[in-house]
């Protein structure tokens, strides 16, 4: 409408504007003006008509074609309409990004409440991993924040990354590797950094997991979880029952192995599991898994029977094998309302070479070390609402045989100068209950009594929040 | 050379296991896996991942389920994002290059035809929705015939030998499909126009079928669990505009809905939503057959 009047302005405009008009001559425009304005009305009435007729044979053509649908001997030719329809859709969302990788950031944080020190933590008895295991901080406090890029690179290969953002600062990576697509045969050959195969627990993230922080064996053996530099080949057996292999040759350079600074393997790992169903409400799998490494020169601090600092450095050979399983049990296989799942591990680690001692008093004294100690956890987590779970775990570790040549053969340092490796049975009991309004959140509360000190107990209260934000993830089983 | 008794054998069986079935067909829903025997017959061994009674958005990548990937041919599944969950895992695990994404041995369903409620906000605000569309393509019959000709197409390629046989039997199975839905359309026509509530966004494409009238669901967001609140908001807004019948598949939590059943005087149908969701939805035509019998109950 507005275009109408704007087309008779301007035309009025034009005829009156350029001369002086009298009186008459403009009632003679005006009376032209009005013919042509009929004029316009006239055909804009009988597009308008002519459009309603158009819109309303559309209408029956779309009720028409509604109609041939539904008899139903036009259905090849809608498929074929269908992937025309697709296709152009597709083509829609070309441009530079459509080859956007998959990204996912993990939100992470806690309130803890312990009564001891979290900074004094140790496990003790057992070499002390570094750094890291060790509970949260107190009061509030974020937990890392988990980066994920994945994508497929080509019809060959799949690369993901995953780095954890640390609460003050700095980026780590937890896991970068390429993965084969194309090898079939059901080999896969994964290679870079990535969690390595062996154990239940040792391939999940953090955020997957059942309870705020790992077992205690995960803590003492792995320094939580151990990270691979190196490369893995995997193989998926042809038969009904779930068989699966691997094989892993690595830098060596994660706890409990070190830096070696040589050429060559530094570490290996071989893997073993085998899974399947029981009915329909049962799924389980069951593992072997051993490790070796060897660590030149791997150190931790530790303080002497006056209070002085001491380092200790260990070079020789680490090897761990473990046994591992899982029950999953949902009703029908239906996991949305309950489900219950039952996890335990064993590991046993042995090393064997030499520890060297360092402090004011000895600048350096070495002899012969040997360890061969197991540790173990069982754990159950009960979904017994929709969207309400409580689980239940008991971590324990020996201590078994510990010989230190250095004591043992009188060279000068005393049991009393390497207090972290005291005797002791280290355990804990944790109680968890979490509540995940949709697969995308989570909140935890977990209470704990860690008895990972000698001589002390300590009472831990963890509320952690999880939140997963992105593209939907697949958690493995 | 005592190992060639043992170990000779053992060879020869590992390499003639593939030659037993045509093809291997690994189907993620029992829909899929009912329609690759039709189009299949007996030169198809079908493994189906799930069960009508499980959630189809709640599956884990059970290791059963990567040895079972591993010697697929062929992958069927529904695509649009129900299976993101899980089938990425079993795709990247199973060391298969035939199955993944882009191979002809996998395919999907849901590119097949014209998808409904695609979303104009993808947002999970939004709960769990699926930014391809609503992805339980398989309660519309005419579907099923597309995804048919397509998937028979599909199997004829991956098999030349068999390729007649599939594009015989496909034609065979769209014929008989064809009056089928000529007879469902015929006995469900008293249904068009009739109010039904749903428990989740899974019926969508049966009702766009038969003309029926969604007046709500009883989850507040699609994934979400019905709430108190929201059920009671259901039964005020039924005492205003009732419905002839609650929705629910064979695995959705009947709580809800009889709560809400009893105090809006509604009936609760339980329709078996896919192959296998009671005794009588034995097969495609079983699944139609029953879900259409039930709903005739209602009006």
């Amino acid at each position: 409408m507005s275009k109408r009047h704007l087309i008779a302005a301007a035309v009025a405009f034009a005829l009156a504007g350029p001369a002086p008009a009298q009186e008459s001559e403009l009632g003679k425009i005006r009376g032209e003006i009005k013919q042509m304005k009929d004029a316009y009305e006239k055909r804009i009435q009988l597009l308008e008509k002519r459009l309603s007729e158009a819109e309303a044979k559309a209408g029956n053509a779309e009720s028409a074609a509604a109609k041939a649908e539904s008899t139903a001997t036009m259905a090849e030719q809608n498929a074929a309409k269908a992937e025309a329809g697709t296709a152009s859709l597709a083509s829609a969302r070309g441009g530079e990004n459509a080859f956007n990788p998959a990204i996912s950031l993990i939100l992470q944080g806690t309130y803890a409440n312990t009564s001891q020190n979290p900074n004094t933590y140790q496990i003790t008895g057992f070499v002390p991993p570094g750094g890291g295991v060790g509970p949260p901080k107190r009061s509030f406090g974020l937990g890392e924040t988990e980066l994920t890029i994945a994508s497929n690179i080509d019809p060959y290969f799949r690369g993901v990354a995953i780095a954890s953002l640390a609460p003050d600062g700095g980026v780590s990576m937890e896991e970068a590797y390429f993965q084969t697509l194309a090898l079939s045969r059901g080999f896969t050959l994964k290679g870079g950094r990535f969690f390595s195969g062996i154990g239940y627990l040792n391939e999940q993230h953090q955020h997957a997991w059942d309870f705020q922080d790992a077992p205690l064996v995960y803590k003492a053996f792995l320094a939580n979880q151990l990270k691979q530099n190196g490369l893995q080949l995997k193989w998926v057996a042809p038969t009904d029952l779930f068989m699966e292999v691997g094989a892993e040759a690595s830098a060596g350079d994660q706890f409990p192995g070190s830096d070696r600074n040589k050429n060559g393997i530094g570490g290996s790992a071989v893997f073993a599991n085998l899974g399947g169903d029981i009915g329909a409400s049962t799924a389980w799998r069951a593992g072997v898994s051993y490790l070796q490494m060897s660590p030149n020169g791997r150190s931790y601090q530790d303080v002497d029977s006056t209070g002085n600092a001491t380092t200790n450095a260990f070079t020789g050979s680490a090897k761990m094998w473990g046994v591992n399983g899982v029950l999953k049990w949902a009703p029908n296989g239906n996991t949305t309302y309950n489900n219950f799942k039952l996890q335990g591990e064993y590991f046993r680690l042995r090393q064997n070479g030499t520890l060297n001692y360092s402090s004011a008093a000895f600048p350096s004294v070495t002899s012969y070390f040997q360890t061969d100690q197991p540790g173990w956890y069982v754990q159950g987590a009960w979904q017994f609402y929709p969207r309400w779970r409580v689980g239940y775990r008991y971590d324990a570790l020996s201590y078994s045989t510990l010989s230190n040549g250095i004591v043992n053969n009188g060279l000068g340092p005393t049991a009393a100068d390497f207090p972290v490796l005291a005797s002791h049975r280290p355990t804990r009991s944790t109680l968890m209950f979490d509540w995940s309004p949709t697969e995308f959140s989570r909140i935890r509360l977990q209470l704990a009594s860690d008895k990972s000190r000698r001589g002390l107990t300590d009472n831990q209260v963890f509320v952690q929040y999880i939140y997963s934000l992105g593209a939907h993830g697949a958690h493995k089983f | 050379m005592k190992w060639l008794r043992w170990g000779l054998p053992a060879v020869l069986w590992l390499a003639a296991q593939p030659a037993l079935a045509a093809l291997n067909i690994f189907a993620c829903e029992p829909e899929w896996g009912a329609l690759s025997k039709e189009l299949g017959g007996d030169k198809m061994n079908v493994y189906v991942a799930t069960n009508a009674l499980q959630d189809p958005h709640h599956i884990e990548a059970r290791p059963s389920l990567i040895a079972r990937a591993r010697s697929a041919d062929l992958v069927v599944c529904t695509g649009a994002q129900l299976e993101i969950g899980w089938l990425p895992l079993v795709q990247t695990q199973a060391g298969n290059a035939k199955i993944q994404l882009g191979q002809p041995g996998y395919f999907e369903a849901a590119s097949n035809v014209v998808p409904l409620e695609v979303p104009t906000l993808v947002d999970r605000v939004q709960g769990d929705v699926h930014p391809g569309g609503n992805p339980h393509i398989q309660l519309d019959p005419r579907n099923i015939a597309k995804i048919a000709a397509a998937l028979g197409e599909r199997m004829a390629q991956l098999d030349p030998p068999e390729a007649d046989n599939y594009r015989a039997r496909t034609k065979a199975f769209l014929e008989r499909w064809r009056e089928a839905i000529v007879r469902w359309e015929k006995e469900a026509a008293p249904l068009k126009g009739l109010p039904v509530i749903v428990y989740h966004k899974n019926m969508t494409y049966l009702i766009a079928w038969l003309g029926m009238k969604e007046l709500g669901s009883l989850e507040p967001k699609p994934g979400l669990p019905p709430t108190a609140s929201h059920l009671s908001d259901l039964l005020a807004q039924l005492r205003r505009d009732p419905a002839k019948a609650i929705l629910l598949a064979a695995y959705n939590d009947p709580r809800g809905g009889d709560w809400l059943a009893e105090r809006a005087k509604v009936r609760v149908l339980i329709l078996p939503f896919t192959v296998g969701g009671n005794t009588r939805a034995k097969d495609l035509f079983g699944l139609f057959d029953d879900s259409i019998a039930q709903l005739l109950t209602a009006q």
